[in-house]
């Protein structure tokens, strides 16, 4: 390198340049990362397919697969907007790229849209894959796709924000711990595989109440038995989404 | 333009807690190279992370290329580059695929394949940060920090835990960032790089600047410098002080070994050097013994810098 080389002509790249960029990085490293795909791709991929063509667990009247395919697009939804993004970002705030990111021209609103947008293109993904191996099993979809698409962003938003809130207040490791725990549970407890009918009435009321609850809810009222749009679901999963992504906003802490 | 100092800091005051990191700190940096010099915990790290808009000050002004780096961080993040003292790098990114990423994010970066060649990362290859060599981390923490084409670079620790090969190339690129017009700011415990690389030192102990200046200024500020040599014992030590300069000290340690105090240069020497021929005295064993920064540290502080 000659002299001349190092001299100053600072300045940062167009807004919406650095956002994609920062955006297709976060992504990168989402799909390079084996625990994320297990997390995001293999379970629910696993669950739909093994369920759907195995009598497991009793998913009332009609077929197996329009039970299951709206939970597991819920479950795919918090996969990647909560466990996933609260382990990745974790271990970000831990190793420092957080900062090092704030010292660089991208602004941390800036940061935070290239992860939402990181999110949204994982969705796409694994609802593209989950959509079209439904169908080989024999799905029949009803509804209003805008009521889906509604159902699915105030629920991503519900998920990122207590997914980020957990990132930027715990410890990586027990960040990790408890997305995992937090997404076994929800598997189990939130209407995902097992219909919330066949858990006792005084749970039922609480565990309809959980994000999980009200977007598999939701979205199997729209996607199995046609309803225009489900209120009381998008209800909770907007007030989840205020909550989370409030705190988030307040607590958050980027070392 | 150039007379605008890069860094001025007044009365800086940051407290966690009850603990008080810096105190009353006050530092003016010039265009060009200048070290932070100081033990571990005098405050160096929370100074130039204050700098670069982490910390919010608990009192004082900090102005940065003239800007407040906390209201003003949006104007000021594009002209600096900051080299943090560990990670900073997605654990599993590799080495080109992190530089290529800040690089796009500033208008006019620097070639990235050159710079990779530079420090020598080109043999990271396919490599993932987290499974890079600590030298290597460390240079891609410092490629980081000069892709951008800043006008002024912050390097916290560059060279720690750096093999003697790595240091210098290192310290090489750092000449080069300021032959081109890029000023440094670079924290670091020890001597020989402040000494060899700066332009300017400040010494920060406890939190405040004890002494600011270039390495020969700070080293002449000190103790005089002493000249010894070994001869026959019993030499006339008072004809030896006639041909000295005024402000000399001579004086015969233990039998045979005498000592020259005063500002010792090549005319002194040499003074030393033709009496002891004019008297027929072979000078054996004649050192010079110049004040280092480490003499001016432990003057000033009682206290060796790495204790």
């Amino acid at each position: 390198m000659s002299a001349g080389t190092y001299t100053p002509n600072p300045g940062a790249a167009p807004l919406p340049r650095m956002i994609a960029t920062q955006a297709a990085l976060e992504t990168k490293m989402l799909l390079r990362n084996g625990e994320q795909l297990l997390l995001t791709v293999v379970i629910p991929t696993l669950l739909l397919v093994l369920f759907s063509s195995v009598d497991i667990v009793d998913t009332g009247s009609g077929k197996a697969v329009d039970f299951l395919t709206p939970g597991i697009l819920a479950l795919a939804v918090m996969s990647t907007a909560f466990t996933g993004q609260a382990i990745a970002t974790g271990f970000e705030r831990r190793y420092g790229v957080l900062k090092r990111l704030g010292a660089s021209p991208l602004p941390r609103w800036g940061l935070m849209a290239a992860k939402t947008l990181s999110v949204l293109v994982t969705e796409i993904l694994q609802v593209v894959l989950l959509t079209v191996i439904a169908f080989a099993l024999g799905w029949s979809p009803h509804g209003n796709p805008f009521a889906v698409l509604l159902l699915l962003i105030l629920g991503t938003a519900a998920f990122s924000g207590l997914g980020l809130l957990m990132a930027g207040t715990l410890k990586a490791e027990a960040t990790l711990a408890a997305a995992n725990l937090v997404f076994l549970l929800l598997l189990v407890g939130g209407g995902v595989i097992v219909p919330l009918d066949k858990f006792p009435d005084a749970a039922q009321s609480v565990l309809g109440l959980l994000p999980i609850s009200a977007l598999s809810d939701g979205l199997r009222d729209v996607l199995q038995h046609g309803a225009s749009m489900p209120w009381g679901d998008l209800g909770i999963l907007a007030v989840w989404a205020v909550v989370g992504l409030g705190a988030a906003g307040r607590f958050f802490r980027w070392e | 333009m150039e007379s605008e100092p890069v860094l001025h800091l007044t009365g800086l005051v940051k407290r966690y807690g009850n603990k008080t990191a810096v105190d009353g700190l006050d530092l003016t940096a010039a265009p060009g190279i200048t070290a932070v010099l100081g033990p571990n915990g005098a405050g160096k790290t929370t100074t130039i992370e204050t700098c670069e808009g982490y910390r919010r000050p608990d009192a004082g002004t900090v102005r940065v290329l003239g800007l407040d780096p906390v209201k003003q961080a949006s104007a000021l993040r594009p002209r600096i580059g900051v080299m943090l003292q560990s990670g900073g790098v997605y654990s599993g990114a590799r080495a080109d695929e992190m530089l290529r990423h800040i690089a796009k994010l500033h208008a006019h970066p620097l070639d990235v394949n050159a710079l990779i060649e530079r420090l020598g990362l080109g043999s990271c290859g396919r490599t993932t940060y987290r499974r890079l060599s600590g030298g290597q981390q460390q240079r891609l923490a410092l490629a980081m920090a000069v892709v951008g084409r800043p006008e002024l670079v912050f390097l916290d620790e560059p060279t720690a835990g750096l093999d003697p090969q790595a240091r210098r190339a290192t310290w090489d690129l750092v000449r080069d960032l300021r032959s081109d017009g890029v000023s440094v700011i670079l924290t670091t415990h020890h001597m020989d790089e402040a000494e060899q690389l700066s332009d300017d030192v400040a010494i920060v102990d406890a939190g405040k600047v004890i002494a600011q200046g270039s390495p020969e200024q700070l080293c002449r500020g000190g103790a005089e410098n002493t000249l010894r040599f070994t001869g026959r014992p019993g030499l006339d030590v008072a004809s030896l002080l006639k041909a000295l300069p005024a402000d000399s000290a001579a004086a015969e340690l233990t039998p045979g070994s005498y000592r020259v105090a005063g500002k010792i240069d090549p005319q002194l020497l040499a003074t030393v050097t033709s009496w002891c021929a004019q008297h027929g005295v072979m000078p054996d064993k004649i050192s010079v013994e110049r004040h280092t920064l480490e003499d001016v540290f432990l003057e000033l502080t009682g206290r060796e810098l790495r204790g």
